[in-house]
């Protein structure tokens, strides 16, 4: 390999930023929602996996300290621990990374917490691809778990406002909650909208006559950035924002995808399998509405190490990728 | 406990010395990387390397070889210098660590590197497929031996304890267990993340051959590496290695520790220098 006539992009690793450069951004979202919410509600605790200062939930443990728990790297120990205390009436917000928190922890996260409906918030970084470490730590198939446990709430944030809205949100229901966590400097996006985050409500954020994108978490943002792009090209681009994905809010994705001559298409951080692209179309599906229907998602497979922008490129996530893809549907 | 002649142990801190030469320079292609590990660690992987383990540099995947298993994939940057200094991957190859479509990602995958057994970032993984591994080897009649190299994060996961038992109870003599002791994770020092002492206790309870020695005492770990192979014992051994992050380079070995240990651009050069140095006025 040769160092002079390659450019050498620097792997994202642990502490990039999913923000892109000179984006708006917001400091730890999560870690301040919580601890602002956890001065109201004492029953409130957190709980991680040797990832306090890697989730943003540092801040819950300087805030709080009497109220945090070091469960050191072990995710079974965490879940199951924080099941325990959910049943004598706390409510555990519990920290680690997304492939940790679902694939190390899967039997206890089933068993422990959701069978029991207890009242778990589990708050998991690096969902989906965004970190270059690769398979070991990129959650490609996050969703797809926690979808096919009963009674999982799970969402997926788009940006530092839609996380810290949620926080309260899934405080305030009762139950098992998957959310998956931007940490660091977060980009802040849905400002510029009319949004507010509501548990189990899909948001328009803007409409557009030739193509529907329905996303959720980081690919929302990046389908604005598409949207915003395509209308210099006179493509205009709706755009449907999911932040629950379970429950489904299947009243409004059966509306939006029913008005005729869009074509409906469903971004995600996230493999192509089970997660919100087969949420929708079996939606649909069952409802009798067959739009023209692709689907933006990583691919069946081991994704590669390397930089986070190379490989949001490679897989076809990127906004300059998704701009080109939806182009070449189009035709 | 027996120490080594002084001409294994100058052969062998010659290599431990290149190692961490190797390290730093993949840390200063990234400008980050977990180098304050492969400082500590330099010493433990020279000795597996150069020292204990029997391999063929040309044929990586000789069945007679010692299996070596990174556990703590994020320690790739020290496996990757101990596998230029045994002759397996060429020194050119540093320069990519870490970049695009490099065979040397930030962490160990055996899909991508020579030398690499495992894909080891999912922490304690490692012990748990030594046991395989050892049975595999036992039941082939292959003499090798088996390596699971591992961090003191790694005593956190009961996976690790799952096969302490496994391993005892089927009489592993052929699993010789690692553990960097240096007392760091990611959210801090270990003692206060998750104590795990007293250690040596904890594994001598599970039913294993335990030595515990300063991990930076080149002859400590030499005879511990020697007399955990020659020991006529149906146990498995393990080897408690206590490190100092950032071995070798003064200004390293005091700074705020951390996971990530911080390092300013002019300083990979300094550091260098410094164990060029070093290493000289030893010769
Ligand atoms: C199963 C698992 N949980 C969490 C992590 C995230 N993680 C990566 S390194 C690390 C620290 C573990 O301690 P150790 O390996 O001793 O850290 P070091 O000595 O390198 O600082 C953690 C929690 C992981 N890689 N695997
Ligand atoms: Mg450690």
């Amino acid at each position: 390999m040769n160092a002079t006539t390659k450019p050498r992009l620097k792997t994202s690793a642990m502490i990039a930023s999913i923000a892109s450069e000179g984006q708006r951004v917001k400091a730890a979202p999560f870690g301040h929602a919580l601890v602002e919410l956890a001065r109201q509600r004492p029953e409130i605790v957190g709980l991680t996996a040797d990832l306090a200062k890697y989730t943003d939930l540092h801040l819950f443990a300087q805030a709080c300290p009497e109220r945090f728990f070091q469960m050191g790297m072990a995710e079974q120990l965490l879940m199951a621990s924080a099941g325990g205390m959910a049943k004598e009436g706390f409510v555990p917000f519990a920290t680690t990374y997304a492939v940790f928190g679902t694939r190390r922890a899967f039997d206890f996260v089933h068993q422990v917490i959701a069978e029991e409906n207890l009242n778990v918030k589990m708050c998991c970084a690096l969902p989906g691809l965004t970190t270059g470490y690769g398979p070991s730590h990129q959650a490609a198939e996050d969703l797809a778990l926690v979808r096919a446990i009963p009674g999982m709430t799970i969402v997926d944030p788009c940006d530092a406002l839609d996380t810290e809205q949620a926080v309260p949100a899934i405080a305030a229901h009762k139950g098992p909650v998957y959310m998956r966590l931007l940490r660091g400097n977060v980009p802040l996006v849905l400002d510029e909208y009319d949004y507010k985050f509501e548990l189990g409500k899909a948001k328009m954020l803007r409409d557009g006559r030739d193509v529907l994108v329905i996303s959720s978490g980081i690919l929302t943002m990046r389908a604005l950035e598409v949207a915003k792009a395509l209308q210099a090209d006179s493509v205009d681009v709706g755009v449907l924002h999911v932040p629950t994905i379970k429950p489904l809010d299947t009243a409004t994705i059966i509306a939006e995808a029913s008005r005729s001559g869009r074509l409906v298409v469903v971004a995600e951080n996230h493999t192509v399998i089970g997660g919100l692209g087969e949420a929708v179309a079996t939606a649909l599906l069952t409802a009798g509405i067959t739009p023209p229907f692709r689907q933006i998602a990583l691919p069946d497979a081991f994704l590669d190490a390397g930089a986070l922008p190379t490989l949001h490129d490679r897989y076809g996530i990127s906004t300059e990728a998704m701009i080109q893809t939806i182009k070449g549907w189009l035709g | 406990m027996e120490t080594c002649d002084t001409a294994t142990h100058a052969r062998i801190a010659e290599h431990a010395y290149r190692i961490r030469r190797y390290a730093l320079q993949m840390g200063e292609v990234q400008g980050q990387g977990y180098v304050g590990q492969a400082l500590g660690y330099a010493d433990v992987l020279a000795t597996a390397y150069c020292h204990a383990m029997n391999f063929k540099p040309e044929d990586p995947e000789w069945e007679g070889r010692d299996r070596f298993l990174l556990s703590h994939g994020h320690y790739a940057i020290a496996h990757y210098a101990a596998l230029i200094e045994a002759g397996i991957l060429p020194e050119e190859e540093l320069e990519t660590y870490g970049s695009d479509d490099s065979r040397l990602p930030m962490s160990g995958m055996a899909t991508y590197t020579p030398g690499m057994e495992i894909s080891g970032g999912s922490l304690g993984q490692g012990l748990p497929i030594a046991v395989g591994i050892a049975l595999g080897l036992r039941l082939k009649g292959n003499p090798a031996f088996v390596y699971n190299s591992m961090s003191d994060g790694e005593l956190d996961e009961g996976s690790t304890w799952e096969a302490a038992l496994g391993a005892a109870h089927h009489g592993l003599a052929n699993l010789i267990c690692l553990v960097d002791i240096n007392n760091q994770q990611a959210d801090g020092p270990s003692s206060k993340v998750m104590g795990f002492e007293p250690l040596a206790d904890k594994w001598a309870a599970f039913g294993w051959h335990v030595q515990r020695v300063n991990g930076n005492d080149l002859p400590a770990v030499i005879a511990a590496f020697d007399a955990a192979r020659q020991l006529p014992d149906a146990r498995p051994r393990v080897i408690l290695v206590d490190t100092l992050m950032g071995k070798g380079v003064p200004f390293l070995e005091t700074r705020e520790k951390n996971h990530f240990i911080r390092v300013d651009p002019p300083e990979w050069q300094q550091a260098i220098e410094i164990l060029d140095q070093a290493q000289g006025a030893a010769r």
